[in-house]
């Protein structure tokens, strides 16, 4: 059965589909080194605030491992999606190895996400990543990423702009250098 | 250089731990992706593990020999044509050629690969 989808309907959807897209991926707080191709560091301040925790768990919040290997994700996808010029869909294919040293990650606790490129080939990539609480590794693993054609499916990974907004957001221009050591250029700029 | 059996050994290091299997299911004329349960994401990790091990680059049209499916004279209509299968015969001398022999879609030829034709490939890079 076919339903009429009124002009509100059709904005509210499109608001709310935006929103998601929008707020889902805040999975790192920012960039704190970022070197083209090669490494990425990003910083997550784990936050009594995060929606999230109110149920996982009440009254004994803790950040679940899932999100954070969203987070170490991001970092390694982005350092990806940068070497890749912004051209493939970067997406986690495999996680061949992750270990977790220490779940009890609670709020007031500041995670270091570290991403070392292995390889970057156009058909995908592979990632060491490792988390640092202050110096001490609390997990450490390794990521695959598929690159997936931007035409794939024609559905693109972001809306329009929100990709190039959540990097700049992130830092990755403020920290960010090329291979030859010299501070990445800001497209918008 | 490595010999023959350091390189299966090698091979099926890497092959247990991309795949999650026994090392006993990882015999020489073993099907990457029917008989050990490969996945495309996987055939990706295991080239890279391969190159990070034996210190070698890997190109993935070397393993599976996506290159020549858009040349008419090895594929027509998605179907691998007789000179097409006998490409992929002398570049995978040890590949299993017989999913590809009853069923000649380019979607198969992935099928074809075998631990041993990776073994082929590696001890080639070697040389």
């Amino acid at each position: 059965m076919q339903r009429d989808v009124s002009l509100v309907d059709f904005i509210l959807i499109r608001q709310q589909r935006k929103r998601s897209l929008l707020m889902n991926w805040y999975w790192i707080d920012r960039f704190t080194l970022f070197e083209s191709g090669k490494r990425a560091h990003a910083v997550k301040t784990i936050t009594r605030a995060e929606s999230h925790l109110r149920d996982h768990f009440r009254f004994h919040p803790i950040a679940p491992a899932s999100l954070i290997i969203e987070g170490l994700a991001q970092t390694a996808g982005l350092m990806i999606n940068e070497a890749t010029k912004f051209d493939k869909k970067v997406v986690l294919g495999k996680i061949p190895s992750l270990t977790f040293y220490d779940t009890e990650i609670v709020p007031g606790d500041v995670l270091t996400y570290e991403a070392t490129a292995d390889y970057i080939n156009d058909e995908g990539s592979m990632a060491t990543v490792a988390v640092k609480r202050n110096e001490e590794l609390v997990a450490e693993g390794v990521l695959v990423f598929a690159h997936l054609g931007s035409d794939f499916n024609s559905k693109r990974q972001f809306a329009e702009g929100d990709l190039e907004d959540l990097v700049r957001a992130y830092g990755m221009y403020d920290v960010g250098v090329d291979a030859d050591g010299n501070p990445l250029h800001d497209p918008s700029l | 250089m490595a010999t023959k059996e350091e390189i299966f050994s090698a091979v099926q290091d890497v092959l247990v731990d991309s795949l999650a299997v026994d090392a006993d299911e990882v015999t020489p004329d073993a099907t990457l992706l029917d008989d050990l349960g490969a996945e495309s994401i996987d055939l990706l990790e295991i080239v890279f593990s391969l190159e990070k091990k034996f210190e070698i680059k890997i190109d993935r049209s070397e393993l599976i020999p996506e290159d020549i499916f858009t040349d008419a004279q090895y594929v027509v209509d998605g179907r691998l044509t007789p000179a097409g299968l006998s490409i992929i015969a002398d570049r995978l001398p040890n590949a299993n050629m017989e999913v590809l022999e009853q069923n000649p879609m380019v979607q198969n030829v992935a099928k074809v690969l075998t631990v041993q034709s990776v073994c082929d490939l590696v001890e080639k890079k070697l040389q």
